[in-house]
């Protein structure tokens, strides 16, 4: 054990301890203080379980739909040819320098009764502010650049001649890709899955602004949260709160166990 | 292999992920929501939830509410404003104060003549601007002026992110006109939180002496189990008028819904929350719950919301907005 | 096999995916253009709807003015404290192993999947009184919600990473922080830059956490998106979006500067 891997360890527990530790294990405290029975009260309440569902139906769409973007993203800017390249990074980057309450304004003038797109959301009939739809933009919108950024670097770091030989051996595109690219990004990929995940599941003002926070209807768990805490229910907030925690942390375990047992296989 | 499985899953997700956010709207959206005659679309500001959770169940057992299904929102005021006004169905608004339901009179989802269509002026309940102390009031606060002693420190929540926030400083406009306002702000109010019920909250958690807030809010939150806080009344107040409206669109089961709110029945329920009623009888009724302080001034009396919104809220050229901006310059290191 | 990437050089790279790449770049910026720059251009359009009169004095008030300035201070800091603390952290969950080293790394995602609300009061709770409406109380509250990205950047880089150059310098006498400055560290710049481009925005646009610990002061505590918000609740979505619109600009000038800087640390090797 040398004194540089002993400081390095203490300096970043102890930076984690301060900033990321002791402010979880107090909302773990905060939650679990009234006792299991209320904590498994406050989730199991019709209004949570449905939160419950909406906030994993939401992620379940804007997860894939953002991980598809971001490899295909990743591989066209690294592998490939994009006219201005670090502009097009820069603007990947984008939606999270808007405020999420800006993000649900701009909805607003796109889907919104006398937005862009006013008269063709009519027309079809299809309700894309207040409902599901909605709620799924402004998330893809907030989850936009996490996997084309932790794809990235590793592309990078990784050289491509391992895709040039199976190119010259006769492998097609699609081949190439599943068996020598995949493989290779899969950390990078699990990384930006889970980091998407998180921000899905935890994702709070665009969402509210474009949700109509119709209760029982359109009500995510960050939502659920905010009206609990709004109604005097601080622990009944903690303990969604704890939820959304724990749908995190499950996701990650999930996630490192299938990228593990690829690993050995 | 498994990378082959999973990798076609992924991508298969994807178009599968379209389909069902497409088709999923049908689920959790309702579109047809205000067009059938029995249901009711309620877009509501965030604290009389406790109120309608009330009155809805009572009405769905009256001959008028019998199978009539019910859709409701509450958020902070403003906010829920904008939502109807981008598309929110809503047969029935109930905000915080009248200018948000004006906002929908422009776009002509409400009709001009709203205050008229009930019978007290569009108002639902009522409420006073007040005081909340820790128990046993130790700074000693009865009125206004308590506020500006020395070491007082004040919370109230900022007017420029909740427009509900602004019936707390026009208390103390009533009072003591923009000089008052202005040693207020720039002396003793050290936070501003986001909304009335976050200022609450605020106060709760230990900062502060005194919280300007609203009658009804001390009665809610001690309902709820929030202890060690006191009411104080000054005997000088801003009379908080919130108002009702159906919209355009409305069913005529909202119709009646609105009119069961506006009945004793429907009244007695805002006043076990700690809001005035509208309904004379009611109020009567109920008068120990609601003493009178000595001066009442009303919107109308200080000018209507127009003039109050031009000249004082206006966040560029308001007075308001002036004292903000100098209170933030003189502690801006 | 790997390679250290300053030693390809960039400009003789045949894409090995031809003209799938083509059709890959073409589905990546047409759901780009979708997400996000149809949105940024309705709120260019809105910012704009009362001319560049209106659009111009909405972005140069005083307050406005001080909350970018505050904004962009503050982003700056947490994105350099971020560098260094991810990659540290990031040293640490891969090549270091103590008890405990799954359940913590299990943990950076939380800041995340936390809503920003709990967050603050999370925050506000355990060291209010110390610092409850200061700056510091904005900074800790943006450290909070970035602290994943850098770290979650670059542990993907160092798994990834090829000891064999790190070895090879070590047996020839390279002391450790050398070895670190002059081979691990210039694989990692662009995963540290891309992490902290990240954070950098983040913290720029962010909202939730910020509001409820900072007090709501004007000038002194205020950044743009709390700005923004206020207009948008006195009924100037035109200045919130003009705003929000210059936040962007700048934002994207950052983050271009931003890719520039890895360029530099990718060719600045020995």
């Amino acid at each position: 054990m040398t004194l540089r891997r002993l400081s390095l360890r203490t300096l970043a527990l102890a930076y984690l301890g301060a900033v990321l530790v002791v402010p979880v294990g107090f909302v773990l405290y905060k939650t679990f203080k009234p006792g299991l029975s209320e904590v498994w009260h406050s989730v199991t309440t019709p209004d949570a379980v449905h939160a419950f569902w909406l906030t994993l139906q939401i992620a379940a769409i804007a997860v894939p739909l953002n991980t598809v973007f971001g490899v295909l993203m990743a591989l066209a800017l690294v592998r490939g040819r994009v006219p201005c390249r670090r502009f097009v990074e820069a603007l990947i980057d984008l939606p999270f320098a808007v405020s999420p309450v800006v993000v649900g304004l701009s909805l607003y003038l796109l889907y919104g009764r006398t937005g862009w797109f006013a008269g063709p959301v009519a027309d079809t009939g299809v309700q894309i502010l207040f409902s599901m739809p909605g709620m799924v933009l402004a998330t893809i919108f907030v989850t936009l650049p996490f996997v084309v950024r932790e794809v990235v670097p590793v592309l990078r770091e990784l050289g491509d001649e391992q895709e040039q030989a199976a190119a010259t051996l006769g492998a097609s595109h699609w081949q190439t890709f599943l068996r020598i690219t995949l493989p290779s990004i899969r950390w990078g990929l699990l990384y930006g899955v889970v980091l998407s995940t998180a921000r899905a599941l935890g994702e709070f003002g665009a969402v509210s602004v474009v949700s109509g926070h119709i209760a029982g209807q359109t009500d995510t768990l960050t939502l659920l949260v905010e009206n609990r805490f709004q109604n005097f229910d601080l622990a009944g907030a903690y303990a969604a709160s704890t939820l959304l925690a724990l749908m995190a942390v499950v996701s990650l375990a999930a996630m490192t166990l299938v990228n593990r047992r690829e690993e050995t296989a | 292999m498994r990378i082959r499985i999973i990798s076609s899953l992924v991508v298969a997700a994807a178009p599968l992920a379209l389909v069902v956010s497409v088709s999923g709207c049908g689920g959790s959206s309702s579109a047809e929501g205000s067009s059938g005659s029995k249901s009711v679309s309620l877009v509501a500001y965030s604290t009389p939830q406790v109120v309608y959770d009330q009155i809805i169940p009572a009405f769905k057992k009256t001959e008028a509410g019998a199978g009539v299904s019910f859709k409701e929102s509450y958020g902070a005021s403003g906010d829920q404003s904008r939502a109807v006004e981008a598309g929110l169905k809503a047969d029935i608004v109930a905000f915080s104060l009248a200018p948000d339901v004006d906002r929908l009179v422009k776009d002509g989802l409400v009709s001009p003549d709203w205050a008229s269509a009930t019978p007290h002026n569009g108002f639902v309940s009522t409420s006073l601007v007040s005081f909340i102390v820790r128990k046993g009031n130790p700074k000693g606060i009865h009125g206004w002026d308590d506020l500006l002693r020395p070491g007082v420190k004040v919370v109230t929540p900022n007017p420029f992110t909740s427009g509900a926030a602004k019936w707390n400083l026009l208390g103390a406009y009533q009072h003591g006109g923009l000089g008052y306002v202005s040693k207020l702000i720039r002396d003793h109010v050290a936070v501003q939180p986001k909304s009335g019920r976050e200022a609450l909250q605020t106060f709760t958690a230990g900062e502060g002496d005194v919280l300007i807030s609203y009658e009804y809010e001390y009665t809610t939150a001690v309902k709820k189990g929030e202890k060690g806080l006191e009411l104080v009344q000054p005997r000088d107040t801003l009379k908080i008028e919130n108002p009702i409206a159906t919209t355009r669109a409305a069913s005529p089961a909202a119709n009646a819904f609105v009119k069961y709110v506006l009945s004793p029945a429907g009244q007695q329920a805002f006043a076990d929350w700690g809001y005035r009623p509208v309904d004379p009888a009611t109020l009567a009724r109920n008068k120990s719950k609601f003493p009178d302080p000595a001066k009442v001034t009303t919107i109308a009396q200080l000018g209507g919301w127009d003039k109050l919104d031009k000249d004082l809220f206006d966040p560029e050229s308001g007075s308001v907005a002036k004292i903000e901006q100098d209170a933030g310059v003189s502690t801006a290191k | 096999m790997s390679s250290v990437s300053a030693s390809l050089p960039r400009r003789r790279r045949r894409t090995s995916y031809g003209d799938a790449g083509a059709l890959s770049l073409g589905i990546g910026m047409l759901w780009l253009s979708v997400i996000v720059l149809l949105p940024l251009a309705a709120l260019v359009d809105r910012s704009l709807q009362d001319g560049l009169s209106a659009f111009w004095s909405a972005v140069s008030s005083r307050q406005a003015v001080a909350a970018f300035r505050f904004t962009f201070l503050i982003a700056l800091v947490v994105t350099a404290i971020n560098a260094v603390m991810g990659t540290v952290i990031a040293w640490v969950l891969v090549r270091d192993n103590f008890w405990g080293k799954r359940a913590v790394n299990a943990l950076i995602d939380l800041p995340f999947a936390l809503p920003t609300i709990v967050a603050g009061l999370t925050l506000l709770a355990l060291y209010g009184s110390a610092i409850a409406f200061t700056k510091w109380a904005v900074l800790l509250a943006m450290l909070f919600v970035t602290l994943p990205f850098v770290v979650r950047a670059v542990q993907p880089v160092l798994l990834e990473l090829d000891r064999e150059m790190e070895q090879a310098a070590y047996s020839l006498g390279a002391a450790h922080w050398t070895t670190f400055r002059r081979i691990v560290f210039p694989n990692l710049t662009p995963a540290i830059v891309s992490g902290a481009a990240l954070a950098f925005a983040r913290a720029v646009g962010e909202f939730g956490a910020v509001i409820l610990i900072s007090g709501n002061k004007p000038f002194d505590t205020q950044v743009s998106s709390v700005y923004a918000f206020q207009q948008i609740e006195s009924g100037n979505a035109t200045g919130a979006a003009a705003v929000s619109v210059v936040l962007l600009l700048l934002s994207l000038a950052v983050l271009i500067g931003l890719r520039y800087a890895e360029r530099w640390g990718t060719h600045h090797d020995a």
